[in-house]
Order: C-alpha cells, then structure tokens, then sequence
C-alpha cells in the first residue's frame, strides 16, 4: 500500500510538473498562433499537427532510448517524461489559447475602445478575463487527458503507480492468483478518484461561465 | 398650488425655451469634420466628407449600403484613423499627432450595430467599466447615475442580469446606458436597430427619441426612414463616399434634389400588385 502510494505521488507530480510547464509555454506559444504573422502562425501550426499524430510512447522511447544512442546524452527517465508530456501538453495549450483569443468578437476589443479604455485597460477588464473563462475548462480537460497517459513512463522504467502494481502482482500472484484484479483494480479506482472530481469541476466552470 | 398648475407652469417654462432656443445652426459647433478621405487598402470610402454638428442636433445620415456611413462614424470618434482632412471636437483639432482618443471618446460615446455588451459583467458592471475605470469617478454617484438612466429606459429590474438573460432590445438600451452614463457631449448611433427583431426595433428607437427630445447631440446611421423623418433636425444622404444631399428631413422625404436620393426612397415603397 505505501510502495503504490509512492508510485501514486510520482504519477501526480510528473503529470502537475508538466501541466505547468505546459501552460508556462503554451501561452505564449498561442498568442503567436492568434498572431497576425501567417508565417509564425503557420510554424506554430506544424508544430502543433506534428506533435498531435506522434504517439506519445514512441516520443518516449525516441528521446529516452534512441537520443543517448546517437548523442550519447544520457537523460534521466523523469526529465525525459517530463520533457515529453511539455512538448505535448505545450502545443495542445497553445491550440487551446489560440481557440479562445481567437474566437472572441473583435466588437469587444472595439466597443472597449469606444468607452474610452485603453488598449491595456481592453485586454485587462474586458478580454483576458474572457479568454480565461473559454480557456479553463480545455485545460482542466488537458490534465485529466495527461494524468490518464502518465502510464506510459512504465515502459522507461519509472516506478509510477502502473509500475509498482504490476511489481506487486508478481510477487503477490504467487500466493494470490486473484491479487491482479485487485491491484490494478485499486490502480483503476485510484486514477477515478483523482480525475473525475477534475471532470466534474470542469463541467461546473462550464455551467457557470458558459 | 395643485400638480397641474405646476405641470402648466413647467409647460410654458418649457414653451419659452422652446422660443428662446437659438435656430441649430446659430449654436455652437460640437463637431465639425473636413474634407475626410478615408480609404483601406485599394478601396476609397470616404471621398472628401465635410460635416457640422451643432449644439443639440440630430443628425440623421441615409444611404445605400457600403457608401460609408458607418466608417464616417467611426472615424469620428478615432477608431479609423484617417487619410487626410480635419476632425474639431468644440474647435479643438483632433487630427493631429498627440490627441488622446481615450480622452476624446470619453466626450463622443458610441453605439453599434451588434449588442457588444461584455458577456462576462452583468449590466450594472457593464455600465460601471467606463464610468470607474476610464473616469475614475465615484462608484456610488456612478451606480446612481446609471441607475437613474437604467429607470428611463424601463430596464432598472434587469441590473444584476448577464448580457446573455437579456433580448436584443434590451442589450442594446443596456449599451445605450452605458455610453450615456459617460455623460457625453455627442452620440454616435450606427444601425443600433439593424440587427433586431421589428418587434424590438421599436422600444430602442423610442429611447432614441425621448433622448433626442431632451436635446441631446446625436449623430444617427439608420435604414428606418420613418424614424429619421421624426428624430431628424437634418439629413445626409451619403452614396459612394460622397455626400449627396444635406438638407431638414421634410425636404430631403418630399422633394429630393438628385435623383440618387430619389432612387434610394424608392427603394422603401411597394407598389401594389393587386389585380382587380
């Protein structure tokens, strides 16, 4: 029980860590994609549509794996999954960000200027809290979407919570040939308890804000 | 003294003004603009636009979609910058480098065409935005003011509704409000009623009305030839960027001079095609 609350704490950690670099980056990364350059915004489109068919394990061996064969740089295991779920998480933000910026009327951003308010005081009062309302629910979306792939790192060998189930039901399957279904039963329930009150928030902030 | 007598009393008080008023064109020019070019890109909208508004005028401005109404309005109050000519706002140039706009929409309000009410603050912060944040005025003698505004125009209940809970019409004697409790020297009006259901254009006009009643400057782009025959102390006529008639909306409605003006009326009447 300790040893899967380890694994657990692992689990969160590399999912929050990458949740917030993930917008760190995104951010701006979308404001250049709602940028009116069309070469930066369709840079950032690439980028974004090559990051989205790659499969996030084959990312993960390329750069764990394959990346000390060629470079002989020797990642660890935490900082590549980290850095894998960022490259991820950083261009589906950065869509997300594009998405509300763009969508919001350029009548706001006029009738705001017709009031009297400055550009700062437009962006400030009338069109950031805006685009945090249309934004806050596709993150939330995001973190659960990346809390249910961390367990991919099992295969670069970190000790997430899939990792030390399994060790569990190898040593405890040979007394107990139904300790799998309980294990990963657990592990299931685990990963319900931790997304699904995030679901729920998300569609609450729906709700509210529309 | 009974109520009646000092309704009479306020009657004829008001009668005299009435009298006493100065014709429109003696009074005092709020915004006069020169020979206003106006162009995007390749495509010239404003060709050489010279306008006076005085002091308590209605100005009614007509014509064919895409001859530039809307971009005359709002290159008045400086969301288009312009190609050349003058902008005076109470004989103060307002072409030229240096002008705070923020300062000068604070005098010019706007409304436009879409409710562009902040979906995200009820009515009552909607209001409140400019007033607090541009004007820093107090948020109490604010509230009453747009409070007192909210009243005439019938919506005072809806104050703490969302942009959302309310019909087109009401948004937009919301946006109304909003400009007015900037208290602005001049309105600017463009097609608040375009794109409003009929049953709906009417309660906005009617604010338009009352408010034109009490004397307050507007400058009006509409298609409702009815309503700027009875708001109107003059009309413009505008086709292809340039101003083709100015004149009291009597004469513009009755006897037109071109025969551009003549052929846009037309546009608004129906002939029968009963058959007997």
């Amino acid at each position: 029980m300790a040893r899967l609350m380890e694994g657990l704490w692992i689990t969160v950690w590399i999912s929050m860590l990458s949740v917030g670099l993930s917008v760190l980056f995104g951010i701006p990364f979308g404001l250049l994609m709602a940028a009116k350059t069309r070469v930066v915004a369709k840079l950032m489109r690439i980028y974004l549509e090559f990051i989205r068919v790659m499969p996030i394990l084959v990312m993960l061996f390329l750069f764990y794996y394959s990346l000390s064969r060629v470079f002989g740089i020797n990642l660890s295991a935490y900082f590549v999954s980290v850095l894998v779920f960022t490259i991820w998480g950083a261009a589906e933000m950065a869509d997300l960000v594009r998405a509300s910026v763009t969508s919001l009327p350029a009548h706001q951003w006029e009738s705001g200027r017709a009031l009297g308010l400055s550009s700062l005081q437009v962006s400030l009062f009338i069109i950031v809290p805006q685009a945090i309302r249309r934004l806050l629910p596709g993150v939330i979306n995001l973190t659960t979407r990346m809390i249910k792939t961390t367990p991919f790192v099992f295969f670069i060998n970190i000790p997430d919570l899939m990792k030390v189930g399994q060790q569990i039901v190898e040593v405890a399957g040979m007394r107990n040939h139904l300790a799998s279904v309980w294990v990963y039963g657990f592990i299931f329930f685990i990963y319900f308890i931790i997304c699904y009150p995030i679901s729920l928030f998300s569609r609450y902030l729906e709700g509210r804000w529309q | 003294m009974s109520e009646t007598m000092i309704e009479n009393i306020n009657l004829s008080k008001q009668e005299e003004e009435q009298r006493e008023k100065p014709s429109l064109e003696d009074r005092p020019i709020v915004i006069c603009a020169r020979d206003i070019v106006k162009s995007f890109g390749e495509r010239l909208i404003l060709k050489g636009i010279s306008v006076n508004v005085h002091h308590g005028e209605v100005l009614v401005v007509i014509g064919p979609s895409g001859c530039g109404k809307s971009t005359l309005l709002r290159c008045l109050n400086g969301l288009e910058p312009i190609d050349s000519g003058e902008i005076e706002l109470d004989g103060e140039l307002l072409t030229k480098p240096g002008t705070n706009w923020n300062l000068v929409r604070q005098k010019i309000g706007m409304v436009f065409q879409n409710y562009e009410l902040f979906p995200h603050l009820n009515v009552m912060d909607n209001i409140l935005l400019g007033p607090i944040k541009v004007q820093k005025r107090k948020k109490t003698e604010a509230k009453q003011k747009a409070s007192a505004w909210l009243e005439r125009v019938g919506l005072l209940d809806r104050a703490d509704s969302y942009p959302r809970e309310l019909s087109g019409g009401q948004k937009q004697r919301v946006a109304i409000v909003r400009a007015l409790t900037m208290a602005p020297e001049v309105m600017l009006f463009d097609e608040v009623t375009a794109s409003l259901d009929p049953e709906m254009v009417r309660e906005v006009l009617d604010v338009m009305l009352s408010l034109a009643s009490q004397g307050l400057t507007m400058v009006i782009v509409t298609h409702e030839m009815g309503f700027a025959k009875a708001v109107a102390d003059k009309i413009i006529f505008m086709d292809e960027g340039h101003i083709v008639e100015n004149a009291p909306p009597d004469v513009f409605f009755n006897n037109p001079e071109t025969s551009r003006a003549k052929k846009f009326l037309n546009m608004f009447e129906f002939k029968g095609i009963k058959k007997v």
